[in-house]
């Protein structure tokens, strides 16, 4: 089980189910009617083309986006039920990497751990474990300007998880890493997996993905396409199946 | 985790992010002070001062200096998407609102010290006449303009004009509390002082930071979602 600071164990769930979900901007749809159950311990790759409406499921799913309509539910209520307790259990790596820069590798964990209420000697320790596990232990005293888009990148994914969130939703995981980092990350998310925690990763990288992902959830113009079950590689059923829905 | 306490987090990251980058600490010192030379070259001859000028050239510069500031404190967050996980936090969100506006007046305070000696010095004014009631409506008139300032720049930090629409929509708004501050402030340091009036003006601010400071916690969680 994800182990959730002190403070955020009144909110847990094992699942989170998105039924009907849309979500307009203006009269643009980046979203249209998707559904999708998610349940603890699985990695969910989530794939499609440029503005299918990935990183606006992530949003919604993060509760930073509200759902034009349809319901997303965590365990057995919605957001607006769990209330602002609901967002200590969603750790969210973005496409920007939510890191201030002026501030160093420590400062930046440290700031982000007392906001999501996490206790002092719990925080100290989790971010000694978080620097170690971004290979930045001794860099954490530099400032974030000066990482490379690859260690920042780490550190993100770190803060993303700082506080043992159940949700975990990752826009890009792997943007800028490279090999062995890129190995480092796919066993980070096997071990979130075997915490049980509930992991979405939106990603181009197929072939990557491959390598860890229980299920693949493929958009394209906001609705869901299916991608076939077959022998050939993710990135051949991927195509023909956006190929086909185009 | 309370309000307060997130707010005090917000702001102390967002002091230490100024006191490195010492970005917009420079920004404003230096155009207060060069505002404050202009004034002095144009308002200042023969060792006369136009009379109530000092309460004037004090309350634009100090504005100026702080629609400045305001611009940054959110442009700040926008470059690493930091606001959003401000609001991925689990924290209500009015205390992004208040840890904003606290780290905003902090420096304009920081800012004040530095241009209301120099306005006493430069136009002779007489800034120690009546320090507490002075210090009363200076407070007042920059959280006024500040709380306004700050869910503004919020409101419009999605927005591509944002540096255009910012001073449009916020000077109407914060007429009030510039006019109460400046006028105030003239009465306490007019040649013939009415301190009654200054009371007067002080009490208006007060209502209107009562005014807009519940308005602003009440509408930031709104216009911060998307």
């Amino acid at each position: 089980m994800t182990r959730p600071h002190q403070g955020a164990s009144d909110c847990d769930f094992d699942v989170v189910a998105a039924v009907e979900v849309s979500r307009h901007y203006g009269r643009r749809r980046a979203l249209a009617g998707v559904t999708g159950q998610w349940t603890a311990g699985t990695i969910t790759g989530l794939f499609g083309p440029n503005g299918a409406g990935k990183s606006t499921l992530l949003g919604v799913l993060s509760t930073l986006l509200r759902p034009s309509g349809g319901t997303v539910r965590y365990g057995d209520r919605d957001a607006r039920a769990w209330g602002d307790i609901l967002r200590s259990r969603i750790g969210v790596l973005g496409h920007d990497l939510f890191l201030y820069p002026e501030l160093t590798a420590r400062e930046n964990l440290i700031f982000f751990g007392r906001l999501y209420g996490m206790a002092p000697a719990d925080l100290e320790r989790s971010v000694e474990t978080a620097l170690k596990r971004a290979g930045l232990a001794a860099r954490a005293d530099d400032r974030v300007g000066s990482f490379s888009r690859g260690m920042r990148q780490r550190l993100a994914a770190e803060r993303a998880l700082l506080h043992g969130p159940r949700l975990v939703l990752f826009d890009e995981p792997f943007t800028g890493l490279d090999d062995a980092s890129v190995e480092r990350m796919i066993a980070r998310l096997r071990e979130l997996r075997e915490q049980g925690a509930i992991v979405l990763a939106a990603t181009h990288d197929l072939e990557i993905a491959e390598q860890f992902v229980d299920g693949g959830l493929c958009l394209q113009g906001g609705r869901i396409v299916t991608i076939p079950p077959g022998p050939e590689p993710l990135r051949a059923r991927y195509r023909r199946a956006v190929e086909e829905a185009a | 985790m309370g309000v307060l306490q997130a707010a005090w987090l917000i702001a102390r990251k967002d002091l230490t992010v100024e006191l490195r980058s010492r970005e917009l600490i420079y920004t404003a010192v230096f155009f207060a002070l060069s505002c404050l030379l202009v004034f002095a070259f144009a308002f200042v001859g023969e060792r006369t001062v136009v009379e109530n000028a000092p309460a004037g050239i004090l309350w634009v510069t100090t504005i100026f200096a702080a629609s400045l500031a305001l611009g940054r404190t959110f442009e700040r967050e926008r470059q690493a998407d930091t606001l959003r996980a401000l609001l991925l936090a689990p924290i209500e969100r009015p205390s992004i609102y208040l840890g904003k506006l606290l780290s905003l007046l902090i420096l304009l305070f920081g800012i004040q010290v530095v241009v209301v000696p120099l306005v006493g010095l430069l136009f002779g004014a007489p800034i120690f006449r009546a320090p507490l009631l002075l210090g009363g409506l200076l407070l007042l008139g920059t959280v006024g303009f500040a709380a306004v300032g700050t869910l503004f720049a919020a409101m419009l930090q999605r927005a591509s004009s944002r540096d255009v629409l910012l001073p449009v929509v916020l000077y109407p708004v914060t007429l009030p509390a510039i006019l109460g501050g400046m006028q105030g402030t003239l009465w306490v340091l007019a040649a013939e002082p009415n301190y009654e009036l200054a009371r007067t003006w002080l009490a208006m601010l007060v209502f209107f930071d009562a005014v807009f400071l519940t308005l602003a916690l009440w509408t930031f969680a709104p216009v911060t979602s998307e």
